[in-house]
């Protein structure tokens, strides 16, 4: 008795499109995008403010991050308690936080609570109290989450070897919630005037996803936020350039440490690069998915690891692409030869039509399941105006996904992966790893100590 | 102003061979989802192979007799999805999600791997994924700090001779003593469509996926008689509070406080569930309101339930102190909500912000077809019965507030409590 032993073809695909959405601007300067779903009765709310980390000066470091934190622990109306109690009466869990490029304020709930629920979150944006215990204490919990980092050796890695990258005056160089010394010196009244300075219409975007009526959304959004006229003022002049331009390896010493956290990159490319899906696919052959070269090399041929990949960090500025991997002690100086090895591989040949066709079934495939949910279609469109991207951007993202041929990914891995300014950071036993880092061509060993992120 | 919770349907056949089919159709979006769970965990796992059940379930994607090293993942990323397994204290799952028109691909595949598995199976790929597996445990428990609690956790809480007292992990030494042969009774005792439940959910016509698991799954032979688990069921409460302090390479103390509650899917395991949520879901709860704003004592403070359906569950609060606090500060505040929880008993509207929250969450949940497919799974493998699904937002709203001060008093008392409490090492290692 046996089961069939021939592959399945698979059968006739059928349609699938991401789902249509209105962008309206409301007198005011806000703009307003509604994308009706209906699947189950739910909705997401969502306000985004195009207002991030980018925005701020070095010497404030933390502060959108602090205030976005902050719009959750009290408005004018209810204290931190009530206000939660309010979200909970709802069912919903409220959600603010700051990002590189933009600062959020989200939500879903079962649609017949829409009305409430918008206006609360609404009311959150617009008049949060900053409280000053509620501030003083969030602070503190940043403050902790920083001493916490200093002994957890992937975080540290990830948030150091970024931070490096950068020029020590650019706000790149610290992370994008702050480092101790900045976020020390933030308060309730910083909080206060970074809101009234720089919280209004014209930079926010309500957007709305789920079981709802485009017009009904409109109508309750004027009734909440149609009066709001703050007049918001910001800049930013960001200064993404690399700092160190040769290779580079550094080590953060971690006594008795099983495994090295290591990271390999160099600033990478702005999100407005032309190029941007040859770069992607690029990535997933090199990186990106389970099936990529690093992984396949590092894990399921040499055992060195539980996993390898490699990403471009996708901002408005130049982010960070960068190796990661955790590897046994032992294997530190091999692991970093053989990603050295398949990065200079990815340059000198395009890759072969196998593995193209793979990265591009692979990302062109997959697309629909990445919008199964209303919040995930939300945050997908608040980032077309965050990031600066065209309204048909999803509408055409898999026919570019299909037209990037092998060519077009060898001349991405020459313009955009760069063997002569490789950083490179190891947090591990520097007693049993030194030796084997000193590898040609990737520049001498650097000793760091934890603290020197304010150099 | 309320509205009835969405159903789902579900539809249930146990074919000849035992597997339990479960099918549940949504044609709103071309996604299908692929799911099985074998029902074998680490609590199966013989003496001296601790961590064999998660080392086995590497080896499923290690290839079958018509499918090579790794291409299963190949196979199912051109094919456009995503995919993965997981290994569980009694449980192992394989899951993937597919554009709908590659349902038969992912059929197959897990066909090929319960059918015919053992011919792929050599004992290089064996050593790679033991090594693999070493720096899996590395990664996620000994380079990481607090990394041993889920190990120390389930140590703490049951007796020795319980099969969930061992780590899930694995250690070192049982990792290295692994064999083949080991693969191999593994794979003929417990990798059997009579110890499996396959669910499909999203878009594809019943008739049609009902045809293609006749096909790829109808001709694997039912399996021979399995080991039983020792018995599981505990007295109601720990009847002591056990207390372990490890010093670690942290900065700040953490408690994890454990109590034993109900098992999972037993009438009173619904007020257990309530009452976590009320003790540390969300910025109302009990434990941040307390603990996180009033008193300062905690930078986070939260509470969980393991869900665990055989014999008993345990509630664990999960708190890390605010850097300067000591840590018998902490555990005195915690302590301290739990017996206000414990004589008071929760308010009456709080029983409804915390019922509002599990109905948002549980129609939030439905919209992944492999999150629909994963519980659907799991209530036809623990309770024989998928559709289970649908009736859990009403048997928490059944559950009154007698029973939730009743359960309070009685599972989260001095008597049933068990900490593991992590401090900073007395001298820490500084840096050269």
């Amino acid at each position: 008795m046996t089961g069939p032993v021939v592959r399945p073809a698979p059968g006739a695909s059928r349609p699938y499109h991401f789902p249509r959405f209105e962008r309206t601007r409301l007198p005011n300067g806000m703009e307003l995008v509604v994308a009706p779903v209906r699947r189950l009765p739910l909705t997401s709310i969502r306000i985004v403010l195009d207002l991030g980390a980018r925005h701020e000066l070095r010497e404030q470091a933390g502060v959108a991050a602090l205030t976005a934190a902050a719009l959750a622990e009290g408005t004018t109306r209810l204290d931190a308690a009530a206000l939660a109690e309010e979200f909970e009466r709802l069912g919903g869990t409220l959600a603010t936080y700051s990002t590189w490029d933009a600062t959020h304020a989200r939500t879903t709930v079962l649609s017949h609570r829409l009305e409430p629920a918008l206006a609360l979150v609404a009311e959150v944006v617009r008049t949060p109290a900053f409280a000053e215990r509620e501030v003083d204490r969030l602070r503190g919990e940043r403050l902790a989450e920083l001493l916490e980092q200093k002994s957890e050796p992937r975080g540290l890695a990830d948030e150091r070897f970024s931070s490096w990258l950068y020029r020590p005056t650019s706000r790149l160089s610290l992370p994008d919630g702050g480092s101790e010394r900045t976020v020390s010196r933030l308060s309730a009244a910083t909080c206060r005037e970074w809101h009234a300075e720089r919280f209004g219409p014209a930079l926010a975007s309500v957007v709305i996803v789920g079981d709802v009526d485009p017009e009904d959304v409109e109508t309750l959004v004027l009734g909440v936020l149609g009066d709001w006229t703050a007049r918001p003022v910001r800049k930013a002049t960001v200064d993404d350039v690399q700092r160190t331009l040769e290779p580079t390896v550094r080590v953060l010493h971690r006594a008795g440490a099983p495994q090295t956290e290591l990271r390999l990159g160099h600033v990478g490319p702005r999100r407005a690069t032309p190029d941007y899906f040859d770069v992607v696919v690029m990535n997933a052959i090199l990186g990106g998915v389970f099936n990529s070269r690093i992984n396949m090399n590092l894990r399921e041929r040499n055992a060195f690891t539980y996993g390898a990949f490699s990403s471009f960090d996708w901002r408005r500025d130049a982010g960070p692409f960068v190796v990661s991997t955790a590897v046994a002690t032992a294997v530190t100086g091999p692991a970093v030869r053989e990603i050295i090895s398949e990065l200079e591989r990815m340059r000198a040949a395009p890759p072969t039509a196998d593995e193209l066709s793979l990265a591009t079934s692979y990302l062109d495939g997959v697309f629909p399941i990445r919008f199964e949910t209303t919040d995930a279609i939300a945050g997908a469109i608040a980032s077309l105006r965050t990031l600066r991207l065209p309204d048909t951007f999803y509408d055409t993202y898999r026919d570019r996904i299909r037209d990037v041929t092998l060519e077009s990914v060898g001349e991405a891995a020459q313009n955009h992966i760069h063997l002569d300014r490789m950083q490179v950071l190891a947090v591990g036993d520097r007693d049993q790893i030194a030796a084997s880092l000193e590898i040609p061509g990737l520049g001498p060993l650097r000793d760091v100590v934890e603290d020197d992120d304010e150099a | 102003m309320t509205s009835p919770t969405p159903t789902i349907p579900v539809i249930a056949e146990r074919l000849p061979n035992g597997l339990l089919l479960t099918l549940s159709p949504d044609r709103t979006a071309p996604i299908v989802a692929v799911n099985l769970w074998y029902h074998v965990g680490s609590a199966n796992e013989r003496e001296g192979r601790t961590g064999f059940a998660h080392l086995f379930e590497h080896m499923l994607f290690q290839g079958s007799e018509h499918v090579a090293a790794n291409e299963h993942f190949e196979l199912i990323q051109r094919a456009g999805g995503t995919l993965n397994g997981s290994t569980w204290l009694d449980r192992t799952n394989y899951f993937e999600t597919v554009p709908s028109h590659q349902l038969e691909l992912a059929l197959w595949l897990e066909a090929d791997r319960m059918g015919r598995l053992l011919p792929a199976m050599t004992q290089e790929k064996l050593d790679t994924q033991r090594d693999v597996v070493k720096n899996e445990r590395r990664w996620s428990v000994d380079n990481q700090p607090y990394g041993s609690w889920w190990e120390r956790l389930p140590e703490l809480c049951f007796p020795s001779t319980h099969p969930f007292h061992h780590s899930l992990m694995g250690s070192m030494e049982d990792l290295s003593a692994a064999s083949l042969d080991d693969v191999a009774e593994f794979f003929r005792t417990y990798y059997t469509p009579d110890n499996a439940v396959l669910t499909i959910a999203g878009d594809f016509d019943v008739a049609e996926a009902r045809a293609l698991v006749d096909r790829h799954f109808g001709w694997i032979p039912h399996g021979g008689p399995r080991p039983a688990l020792p018995p599981m069921d505990l007295p109601p409460t720990f009847g002591s509070s056990a207390r372990l302090v490890v010093a670690d390479d942290v900065a700040v103390p953490r408690v994890f406080l454990a109590c034993r509650t109900p098992a999972f899917g037993t009438e009173e395991s619904y007020a257990s569930s309530l009452l976590s949520a009320m003790l540390g879901t969300g910025r109302g709860s009990w434990l941040h309101r307390t603990l996180v704003r009033e008193r300062q004592l905690a930078s986070a403070a939260t509470a969980f339930t393991y869900d665990l359906s055989k014999g008993s569950d345990l509630l664990v609060i999960d708190a890390t102190a605010r850097p300067g606090v000591d840590v018998a500060q902490l555990e005195a505040g915690i302590a301290d909500v739990l017996d206000e929880l414990v004589a008071d008993g929760p308010q009456v509207a709080e029983r409804e912000r915390v019922l509002a929250q599990v109905e948002t969450d549980f129609v939030t949940a439905l919209q992944g077809a492999g999150d629909r497919a994963d519980q659907l799974s799991r209530f036809a493998t623990y309770f024989g019965d998928p559709d289970l699904i649908n009736r859990q937002v009403p048997r928490y709203r059944a559950v009154t507030d007698r029973q939730l001060r009743d359960t309070a008093a009685s599972r989260l008392n001095r008597d049933n409590r068990a900490s593991l409490v992590f401090v900073p090492k007395a001298a820490p290692e500084s840096a050269s």
